[in-house]
């Protein structure tokens, strides 16, 4: 009855979370997001979005195909890139640009250093940045939410000109503002956010202390005005990133500890450009940073084993020059 | 520092499956044949004291311990010694001794099986030498051993059981909580232990409810409720959950540590259950309780077989392979940390404790993609290991990188395996690593 049976090393079982399904659920945790820029900003920010995931999809198909790799198509992550680069773009972004970003994104980012799990830094993000340098303009071309056809274009909240105390929380919240198609609606942002969190993809740890560490700063920069600083965490990309590009496994450190300083360094950054920078928005440039610095937060913040004793010098030297020998 | 940036060492929700807890314990029938491998145990094999032919009875002596490290062995069945094999190859690879005995049916008991007179510490240890316990639980340690040390002031009771589908200690506390607590008393008084705790997981309220009561009026001993995670039943993460004391990574003398170098002994509920029937009845560990479970075997439930029975013969009890279902997996023990057999001629051993038969289709592998690094092998790890860190080390064969991460330190819980999400090998990779890392640094200190 038991001709072949499987013999594998243990463990048996395997938990029900795969990358698909973690992929999965990111994606779902956008669609408040999607569904808000539908709603602000009109048809055409649903075809932004939708020709950059699907150009990313196909971008990793063929360059796959021609590589003679595995096709990893199937484990959505391309679509998740997609979808966070779209909803970084303003709604009247013409579609060849989108193209154009999919591809630094996925062929450029991602598949160049190595595909999934490789690359030194969020895909979308490194998208996002490479368009906002090729095409300044166009993308803080704001497209004012009731604009009509004709476009007109508003700075955001972030600009100087603005006086910050003024703005309306409410219009803050449900994103009635410039800005590009994903940041504006923080309803949007904080249910993607609750799913997640209740699905467990992510922990709060990188987002509380991005937008903690802002929070704090702005409240002690303004003398403790709690309107400008509630407008400056809603304001621009920071609640988006904290929780849709901060959070990227790949490109931020495994550890708690780590996840906090990550946080709290993005935040800093994030601060001092919008503060001391010549530019309004300095998220983006603070995530790659936070990026790129993410190994030395892992290197930074190892966890303490069960049992850990404090090895002596004596005993450190000695399997040191046993290395010289092994390497010979 | 807080605690949780410390590590995290949350371990994994794994399922718990245990349909079986309510069922009591069924006896098997003595089966026709049984064989008995002389290495059932951590340590030196047993050297057999029988030849083919001889008449042996239940608990007759069969084999005889081969070392401090290691324990006696006893006939499971009346009848005639068929044969001394000489190189036996045991489920796990290894080959050594090993005696088959045909059975009489009878299942006479040796007369020889007397309770032995215990009056103090050196008593105790003799007495559970010569009855062969070993740890229960799964690691098969000789028990004597570890009591022998006189740090101890801690006596844990391990009846976290945290594997799923098993619930063999589940039965033993309800089924038999008066000779844990004998168990219990007799290694405190003669030991000199002053405190025990029974430690058992919460999703066992039946169980915590039955000793709380039992336990109330003695002095020292008390349970320990704990959370539902794995690898909760682990020696070391128990010690911390009940003591808060970590078993240190390496000892003062320079070895890798042990419970005792912090003042604690763990033994299973079942060992200790055991132990205090020997020293009531005198007879030796000669029959094992398994759960047997899984989807793909007819009729689930807990039966004491004969150490030694065939697992083609504890199956057949069990009304055999479910209908319609392809037989895909047996695993000796729980899904974590038990051993896939590749057939069904192997005997039961001393610590095996579960034979979970998996349909093909449960029993499917998935294809692992690329690490994500996600981080969930570190969040899942119980020792606060970065098994990613120790993959990318051993990779490189670094053995300096693999000593900073600590690989030493890992028990092969399976844990981050278990919740990787791209299906990677981690823990097979890490215990790969640890026995790497173990024999380069031998090889070293033999150079220098």
């Amino acid at each position: 009855m038991e001709e072949r049976l499987i013999v594998t090393a243990s463990p048996h079982i395997r938990d029900r979370a795969t990358t698909r399904g973690l992929m999965g659920d990111v994606l779902i945790a956008l669609l408040p997001c999607v569904a808000a820029a539908t709603v602000i900003f009109g048809l055409h920010a649903l075809a932004v979005i939708g020709v950059t995931a699907a150009a990313s999809a196909a971008f990793e198909y063929i360059y796959c195909k021609l590589m003679k790799k595995p096709v990893p198509v199937g484990d959505l992550s391309a679509c998740v890139t997609g979808v966070i680069l779209g909803l970084n773009m303003p709604a009247g972004m013409p579609l060849w640009i989108c193209v154009v970003g999919a591809f630094v994104a996925i062929v450029i980012t991602k598949q160049l250093f190595g595909g999934l799990g490789y690359n030194f830094a969020n895909p979308a993000l490194v998208g996002r940045i490479v368009l906002f340098l090729g095409f300044a303009e166009r993308m803080t071309t704001y497209v004012f939410p009731e604009g009509t056809a004709d476009a007109v274009s508003s700075a955001t909240v972030l600009a100087d000109s603005v006086d910050k105390a003024s703005v309306s929380l409410w219009d803050m919240l449900i994103g009635v503002r410039g800005g590009v198609m994903g940041e504006t609606c923080v309803i949007a942002i904080l249910i993607g956010l609750a799913y997640l969190l209740i699905r467990g993809v992510i922990n709060l740890s990188i987002p509380a202390s991005i937008v903690g560490t802002v929070f704090v700063l702005s409240l002690i920069a303004d003398g403790g005005n709690v309107h400008v600083a509630l407008v400056e965490i809603m304001s621009g990309g920071l609640l988006f990133g904290a929780v849709f590009m901060a959070t990227d496994y790949v490109t931020s450190p495994f550890n708690t500890k780590g996840r906090i300083i990550y946080g709290i360094v993005i935040g800093l950054i994030t601060f001092a450009i919008r503060r001391f920078g010549s530019m309004n928005e300095g998220v983006s440039y603070a995530l790659l940073m936070g990026n790129l610095l993410t190994p030395w937060f892992n290197e930074w913040s190892h966890q303490i084993p069960l049992g850990f004793v404090k090895k002596n010098k004596a005993k450190k030297a000695a399997p040191a020059d046993g290395g010289k020998g092994g390497a010979q | 520092m807080l605690k949780f940036m410390k590590r995290s060492a949350k371990g994994v929700r794994a399922p718990h499956e245990k349909a079986t807890a309510g069922m009591e314990t069924v006896r098997m029938a003595v089966p026709e044949e049984v064989v008995i491998p002389m290495s059932m145990h951590i340590g030196a094999p047993a050297r057999p004291v029988v030849q083919k032919g001889d008449q042996v009875m239940a608990g007759t002596r069969i084999g005889e311990a081969g070392g401090f490290v290691s324990a006696n062995i006893y006939a499971s069945v009346s009848g005639t010694v068929k044969e001394v094999i000489d190189s036996f190859r045991m489920v796990n690879g290894t080959v050594c001794q090993a005696v088959s005995i045909v059975s009489d049916g009878k299942q006479r008991l040796d007369p020889s099986c007397k309770p032995p007179a215990v009056s103090d510490k050196k008593g105790l240890l003799e007495a559970i030498a010569a009855c062969g316990l070993v740890g229960l639980g799964g690691a098969g340690f000789p028990a004597h051993v570890k009591l022998a040390a006189d740090t101890i002031d801690t006596l844990i009771i391990n009846g976290a059981e945290c594997e799923p589908y098993l619930s063999t200690d589940t039965r033993e506390m309800l089924e038999c909580s008066e000779t844990i607590l004998s168990g219990i008393s007799a290694v405190m008084k003669f030991c000199g232990i002053g405190r025990c705790i029974i430690g058992i997981e919460k999703n066992k309220p039946e169980c915590i409810r039955l000793l709380s009561s039992l336990t109330e009026q003695i002095q020292g001993v008390s349970v320990r409720p704990l959370p539902m995670r794995y690898p909760q039943g682990a020696e070391k993460t128990l010690i911390e959950t009940c003591t808060g004391r970590e078993v240190p990574q390496t000892a003062a003398s320079g070895k890798a540590g042990i419970p005792a170098d912090c003042g604690c002994v763990v033994m299973n509920v079942t060992s200790v259950s055991t132990l205090g029937k020997y020293l009531k009845t005198g007879i030796p560990l000669i029959s094992k309780r398994l759960t047997v479970e899984g989807d793909a075997v007819a009729k689930p439930q807990n039966i004491e077989v004969p150490i030694g029975t065939l697992y083609r013969d504890v199956i057949a009890a069990c009304g055999g392979v479910k209908e319609g279902v392809q037989l895909g997996k047996v695993i000796f023990g729980g899904p974590m940390m038990g051993g896939a057999a590749p057939g069904l001629d192997y005997p039961v051993l001393k610590q095996n404790n579960g034979l979970i038969l998996l349909s093909r289709k449960a029993a499917a592998v998935p294809e692992p993609g690329p690490c994500i690094r996600c981080g969930r092998c570190i969040t899942a790890c119980p020792m606060g290991l970065e098994p990613v860190l120790i993959a990318e080390a051993f990779e490189q064969k670094d053995f300096e990188a693999l000593e900073k991460r600590n690989v030493d330190l890992c028990v092969s819980c399976g844990s981050c395996t278990y919740a990787c999400p791209a299906k990677r090998l981690i823990s097979q990779n890490t215990t790969l690593a640890k026995g790497w890392y173990l024999k380069t640094k031998k090889e070293r200190a033999g150079k220098s």
